[in-house]
């Protein structure tokens, strides 16, 4: 079985911005999430600029908390953005039936999330596996998953031996149905570390 | 005994040792050619009854007063009563302005000469940097002189269009940042001139250029380092600006602070016509070490 390897701080059910609000450019700062066109995105980066006499722009990256997508977008002083409605909910993953993950809170409480919500996380998961879910107006929209999880690997070509180069990369099917590049000394029955960030091998963790 | 402090970031400030050593080096050698130019040092309020008034510029209260967002209506104050080159460096402070190039308390340096104009003021600032930079930091900043180019030819080659003739303020400070600003030299200091009157600020029209004011900025490697003016010298115009700032203000939901009447009445009773330059201290500091952010050059940031 998998090894939970990154275990979250927060246990339970947590409720952020609870109460609706508006920002204004000068509330804004890395990490804020904010509310744009009915999506939510977290500020991923700030920078302040006032051009000479000028007024100032408030620089933004906004980085939706739907897709991941990320771009670059100016404020004035005056702009208002609104506070999303967003709620994390951390439970644990149980089963899947047919395209439809089953996952229960910490009061047995099933919930059912879908492949486009979890995306490749969906091949990262495990039986108790702890996550949370990002809710936005009641809906989930995001999955984080633990930053590593343990994986065997199921097929790849044979290990080059005493090849411990990390830059050269293979194919690799992992457990859970997903392929990834893993260094050529990573054999089949391997177990690695694999960063559910970016979905790329990290270690490995036990020598078959 | 403890190591580590969540108040007390003793080792940041261990690892600015080098920084804040250059940037004494930096003060000094500023200093040093203010003694040499013949320049008189002086002191004016950090606290006052009321801001000078920019359209753009936020105060921070103190009390039932304000702190100076810059020296410069107390400087011309002195230069109306016959101080005719005069310098200071010391804090200002600027409200809600916090970034990588901003900090709500920095320090200012600007200097005043009476019978002169910007062009006067440009040739002590290439003196000034030059020397400052041969002596903290030799081969970083090339001798002077250093490209100037206008504001009318800058929009026309790199935004397409001239805020000369046709001023639309937003969309002039958005392609200063994103299109003017990047297309500026890297290799050598430059100065951006002859602004749009609707932007001159605290500046003269250009004699015989009706939409043009004679005021300049120093950039270096991007960076907007100082700002330059033939000073405004007429109190009735100078009247009518603030008003006309202080409508716009209102307008935006902007704090409106009080006329300063002894500076317009100083004005009334007749200034030389004079040069004056503001230089954001830090900012030059770190552009001289080379470095992007404030942090790298202030011992005590606003949340750091």
């Amino acid at each position: 079985m998998p090894i939970l390897c990154g275990l979250f701080l927060n246990k339970g059910t947590e409720r952020r911005d609870c109460f609706m609000a508006d920002y204004t450019a000068s509330d804004f700062r890395k990490g804020l999430r904010v509310e744009l066109d009915n999506i939510p995105y977290v500020i991923s980066e700030f920078n302040f600029v006032k051009p000479g006499k000028g007024a100032a722009i408030y620089t933004c990256r906004l980085k939706s908390l739907i897709d991941g997508n990320t771009y670059v977008r100016n404020f004035r002083s005056n702009d208002v953005l609104k506070k999303p409605d967003l709620e994390e909910r951390t439970m644990r993953y149980s089963h899947v039936e047919t395209d439809h993950y089953i996952f229960m809170d910490e009061n047995y409480e099933q919930f059912t999330l879908t492949v486009d919500v979890l995306g490749n996380n969906r091949f990262f998961l495990f039986e108790d596996c702890e996550v949370r879910v990002l809710y936005h107006n009641g809906r989930p929209v995001d999955i984080t998953l633990p930053t590593f999880v343990e994986k065997e690997v199921l097929d790849t070509e044979p290990g080059a031996r005493g090849n411990t180069a990390t830059n050269v990369l293979k194919p690799a099917k992992i457990n859970g149905g997903f392929e990834i590049p893993v260094p050529l000394f990573v054999s089949q029955g391997d177990i690695i570390k694999i960063d559910t960030r970016t979905g790329e091998y990290a270690d490995r963790v036990l020598k078959k | 005994m403890a190591s580590h402090s969540p108040y007390h970031d003793k080792g940041r400030l261990q690892s600015l040792q080098p920084a804040l050593i250059f940037r004494g080096r930096v003060l000094s050698a500023i200093r040093k050619w203010f003694g040499d130019a013949g320049f008189m040092e002086v002191e004016t309020p950090v606290r006052l009854p009321t801001p000078a008034l920019e359209l753009h510029i936020d105060a921070e209260p103190a009390g039932s007063s304000f702190l100076r967002t810059s020296p410069e209506l107390h400087m011309k104050r002195l230069l109306a009563a016959g101080y005719d080159k005069i310098f200071q460096m010391g804090p200002c402070f600027r409200k809600g302005e916090r970034g990588n190039l901003h900090h709500p308390e920095y320090t200012m340096l600007e200097w005043y000469r009476t019978h002169a104009d910007y062009m006067n003021i440009l040739a002590d600032t290439e003196s000034l940097v030059a020397q400052v930079g041969q002596n903290t930091c030799p081969g970083r900043i090339p001798p002077p002189p250093w490209p100037r180019f206008t504001v009318e030819e800058l929009y026309l080659k790199h935004a397409g269009w001239n805020p000369v003739e046709a001023y639309d303020a937003e969309r002039f400070e958005h392609d200063l940042v994103t299109k003017i600003e990047p297309a500026l030299p890297r290799d050598t200091p430059s100065f951006v001139m002859d602004y749009p009157t609707p932007a001159a600020a605290l500046s003269r029209r250009k004699p015989g250029h009706d939409k043009v004011a004679e005021r300049f900025e120093l950039y270096i490697n991007g960076v907007e380092i100082a700002n330059a003016f033939s000073e405004l010298t007429d109190a009735a115009e100078q009247r009518a600006r603030f008003e006309q700032w202080a409508q716009e203000r209102k307008a935006m939901g902007a704090a409106v602070y009080p006329l300063d009447e002894m500076f317009l009445a100083a004005l009334e009773l007749g200034m030389p016509p004079s040069g004056g330059i503001a230089v954001g201290v830090d900012r030059l500091v770190m552009v001289l070490m080379g470095a992007t952010s404030l942090d790298a050059v202030m011992a005590f940031r606003e949340g750091v």
